[in-house]
C-alpha cells in the first residue's frame, strides 16, 4: 500500500522519499510525495524516488503563514482517497503540529521525532524515539496501520538523484472548510549568527554564572578556544542573557563538536541529551556531586570565576 | 465568562530515573511521580484567563489511578473540577488510545471554550497530544504558544517558529498548546494544600465515556526501553585553581584539541 510524504522542507522531503522507497515494495504499493505549495521545485521529487507529486490549490492555502488545520485536511483527505499504510512527515515544528492533527483526525497510531524507521519483510513497522528527557530510547511498533511518523532532518541519507526526469507535477485542487485561526502577523525575529550545530568548539554556560555582564568571561573562554557560545535553558528561556540559538539540549540545539565545554552548568539529562555525542567533554563547576562530571572526560571542581581567568592565563603562556 | 480546561499530564519524573547497571534498562519501578512540568504553565495561564474573564478552571488528567494524588497540586494552584480518567491497563495505552479518552472527556464536560495543554510532556517530550486532540475535537489550534490573549469571543496567540515570530486569532471552541517561557506557575500556600486534599476528583472510565474497549486497542507497541550509558573518563582535577588550570589545559593538549583555527 501506499506511503505518503510531505515535508515544507525540501531537502527533508527528499530524505523522507528514501525511506518510502524502501518500504513501498514491501508494502507493494506507491509513493505519493505531497509538496509544499511555497517550495521551489516539486518536480524534484520524481528524481528522489516519488511515484507521484501533487501540489495542492485551494483559495484558502493563500497568505503568509501556513495553516497546520489545512495541510492536516490535504494529508486527511489524501489518506481518504489512497489509504496510505506510512504518513511520513517532516520533524519540524510545524510538521509535527500537521502531523499529530492528522492523526487525530484518523484516530490512528503516531510517532514524533523517530530517529530510525525500519519495516521488515513481514510489514511490521518499528521506529526508535528518544523518550524520558533523554535517558532512553524506546522501540515501539505500529500494531495498527496506516501510522503517521515524523523524522528529523538529516536521519535517512537521500537517494542519489536520478537521471530520469519522471513524470508531470499534479496540481490538485482541495475543497477546504474555510479555516477558523487566522494570521495577524508575522515579524521576523532577531537572530544571532551563531552556529552550533556544525561547531568544533563550544563552550557553554549555565547558570553557575551569577550576571549577564559576566557572559563576557564565557564568550573569552570561547574565543579563545576558537569556539562558539552555547547555554543551558534557564540561561536563553528564562533568563533570556542569550538568544535561543545559544541553547543546547533536548528542547534546544544538538551539538557534536570536537570539544564541549560546560561552565556552571549542573548536568540535568535533557542538557547532557543535546551533548553528549561531543568527543571530548570538560567542566567545571563548584559542585563536586554535579552530574556533569559524570558526563564528562575532564573536570575542574571549582569556582568558574576563579578558574575560567586560570585557563585564559594557561592558554595565553602556552601559546 | 470562558470555560476552560487543562489536559495535565502525570508522569515519572525523568529527573529521577536510574539506569539498571546490568542490563542498562531504565529502572521506572519506584520512580517518583511528578506533574509534567509545562502543564503547570498551562494551569497558571487557565487561572489567568479565569481572573481576567471568568468561567470555570477544571483540570483532566488520563493516567494510573496513582496519578491521583498528583492531580491535587493542580487543584491547589486554583482548578475547581478534577478529573481523572483511568484504566487497569493504562500504562498499555498508547496515544490513539489515550486521546480517544481524553477527547471523550472533553466533550461530555460539556460547553468548554478553551482548551490549554503544555507544549510537551517529560517523559515523551512529543508535543503530540495538544494537535491530536484539536484534530479529534474538530476544534482550531496553535502549539507553541509564548503570549496568550484571550478575551470573550476567543484569543490572539504569539508564537515563535523558526526565525519568525507569529501570531494568530483564534474563535471559540480552541486548543493551545504553551512553552515555559509563558509564565512563572504559582507555588500554592498551605491552606490551598490542605485545601486541596479535601476535594472530589471525579473518577472516568471508558464505560463512563463510551469508548469502546476496541477503540482502547494500541495502534503503538512499545517493543524495547534501551537506557542510553554514558561513558566517559570522568578525570577530575580538584585542585586550587591555578594548578587545576594548568593540569586541564595540559590535557587538552595532550588530546591534541588546542590546535587553533580548527573551527
Ligand atoms: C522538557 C524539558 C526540556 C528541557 N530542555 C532543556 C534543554 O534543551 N537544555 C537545557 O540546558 N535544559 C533543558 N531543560 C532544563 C533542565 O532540566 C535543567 O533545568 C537545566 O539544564 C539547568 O540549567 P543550569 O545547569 O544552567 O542550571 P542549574 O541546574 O541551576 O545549575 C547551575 C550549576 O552551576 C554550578 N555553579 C554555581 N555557581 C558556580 C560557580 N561560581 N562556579 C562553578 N559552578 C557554579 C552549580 O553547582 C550548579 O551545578 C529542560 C527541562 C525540561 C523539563
Ligand atoms: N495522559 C494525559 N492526560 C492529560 N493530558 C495529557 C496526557 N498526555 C499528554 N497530555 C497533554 O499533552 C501535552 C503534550 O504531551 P506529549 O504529546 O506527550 O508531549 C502535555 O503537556 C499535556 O498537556
Amino acid at each position: 500500500m501506499t506511503v505518503l510524504v510531505f515535508s515544507e522542507q525540501v531537502p527533508t522531503g527528499n530524505e523522507l522519499l528514501a525511506k518510502a522507497r524502501e518500504m513501498a515494495p514491501v508494502l507493494g504499493g506507491q509513493v505519493i510525495a505531497l509538496a509544499y505549495p511555497g517550495s521551489p521545485g516539486p518536480e524534484g521529487f520524481y528524481k528522489r524516488g516519488a511515484d507521484r507529486v501533487i501540489v495542492p490549490e485551494s483559495p484558502h492555502l493563500a497568505g503568509d503563514v501556513p495553516l497546520a488545520e489545512n495541510y492536516s485536511a490535504i494529508l486527511h483527505q489524501l489518506c481518504e482517497e489512497h489509504k496510505p499504510s506510512v504518513v511520513l512527515v517532516g520533524s519540524t515544528r510545524w510538521g509535527k503540529e500537521v502531523a499529530a492533527r492528522l492523526a487525530g483526525l484518523l484516530g490512528c497510531g503516531c510517532a514524533l521525532d523517530c530517529t530510525s524507521v525500519s519495516l521488515d519483510a513481514g510489514k511490521t513497522l518499528t521506529v526508535e524515539r528518544l523518550v524520558l528527557g533523554g535517558n532512553a530510547m524506546s522501540s515501539e511498533q505500529m500494531a495498527k496501520l496506516p501510522a503517521v511518523l515524523t523524522v528529523p532532518a538529516k536521519v535517512i541519507p537521500c537517494l542519489p538523484e536520478a537521471a530520469s526526469p519522471g513524470g508531470q507535477v499534479e496540481r490538485k485542487s482541495f475543497e477546504l472548510a474555510p479555516p477558523r485561526a487566522a494570521s495577524l502577523k508575522v515579524t521576523p525575529r532577531e537572530v544571532s549568527g551563531v552556529k552550533l550545530d556544525t561547531a568544533q568548539v563550544v563552550v557553554s554556560m549555565g547558570r553557575g554564572v551569577k550576571a549577564k555582564e559576566d557572559i563576557r568571561i564565557i564568550s573569552e573562554l570561547a574565543r579563545a578556544l576558537n569556539g562558539e557560545l552555547g547555554c543551558t535553558r534557564p540561561i536563553a528561556a528564562d533568563l533570556k542573557w542569550l538568544p535561543k540559538e545559544h541553547w543546547v539540549g533536548l528542547s534546544g540545539t544538538k551539538v557534536k563538536p570536537r570539544v564541549y565545554v560546560a561552565v556552571g552548568i549542573s548536568g540535568q539529562i535533557q542538557h547532557i541529551a543535546g551533548m553528549r555525542d561531543s568527543a571530548l567533554i570538560v567542566a567545571i563547576n563548584k559542585d563536586k556531586d554535579a552530574p556533569i562530571f559524570k558526563a564528562a572526560d575532564f573536570g575542574i571542581i571549582g569556582d568558574l570565576y576563579k578558574v575560567v581567568p586560570e585557563i585564559m592565563n594557561q592558554l595565553k603562556t602556552c601559546k | 465568562m470562558v470555560e476552560t480546561v487543562v489536559v495535565a499530564k502525570v508522569t515519572v519524573d525523568v529527573q529521577a530515573v536510574k539506569m539498571d547497571a546490568d542490563t542498562s534498562e531504565p529502572i521506572l519501578k519506584g520512580v517518583p511521580l511528578k506533574v509534567s512540568d509545562f502543564d503547570k504553565n498551562a494551569m497558571e495561564e487557565a487561572l489567568r484567563t479565569k481572573a481576567k474573564l471568568g468561567g470555570k478552571v477544571r483540570v483532566v488528567t488520563a493516567g494510573p489511578p496513582e496519578a491521583r494524588d498528583k492531580l491535587r497540586e493542580l487543584i491547589a494552584m486554583g482548578a475547581e473540577e478534577a478529573y481523572l480518567v483511568t484504566d487497569a491497563r493504562f500504562s498499555e495505552l498508547d496515544y490513539a488510545a489515550v486521546g480517544k479518552l481524553l477527547a471523550a472527556a472533553i466533550r461530555k464536560l460539556g460547553k468548554i471554550d478553551l482548551v490549554l495543554a503544555g507544549e510537551a510532556s517529560i517523559d515523551q517530550y512529543s508535543g503530540q497530544m495538544g494537535p491530536r486532540l484539536a484534530g479529534a475535537l474538530g476544534v482550531p489550534s496553535v502549539s507553541y504558544v509564548r503570549k496568550l490573549t484571550p478575551d470573550k469571543e476567543g484569543l490572539v496567540a504569539e508564537r515563535e517558529m523558526g526565525d519568525l515570530v507569529e501570531e494568530y486569532r483564534l474563535p471559540y471552541p480552541a486548543l493551545v498548546t504553551l512553552t515555559k517561557e509563558i509564565n512563572e506557575p504559582r507555588l500554592p500556600n498551605m491552606m490551598q494544600i490542605i485545601g486541596a486534599s479535601k476535594k472530589p476528583i471525579t473518577e472516568w472510565r471508558a464505560d463512563t465515556l463510551g469508548v469502546a474497549p476496541a477503540e482502547l486497542e494500541p495502534a503503538v507497541r512499545l517493543a524495547g526501553l534501551r537506557g542510553i550509558v554514558m561513558k566517559r573518563r570522568n578525570v577530575l582535577f580538584a585542585d586550587e585553581p591555578p594548578e587545576a588550570a594548568r593540569k586541564l589545559v595540559e590535557a587538552l593538549r595532550g588530546e591534541g584539541v588546542l590546535g587553533g583555527g580548527q573551527k
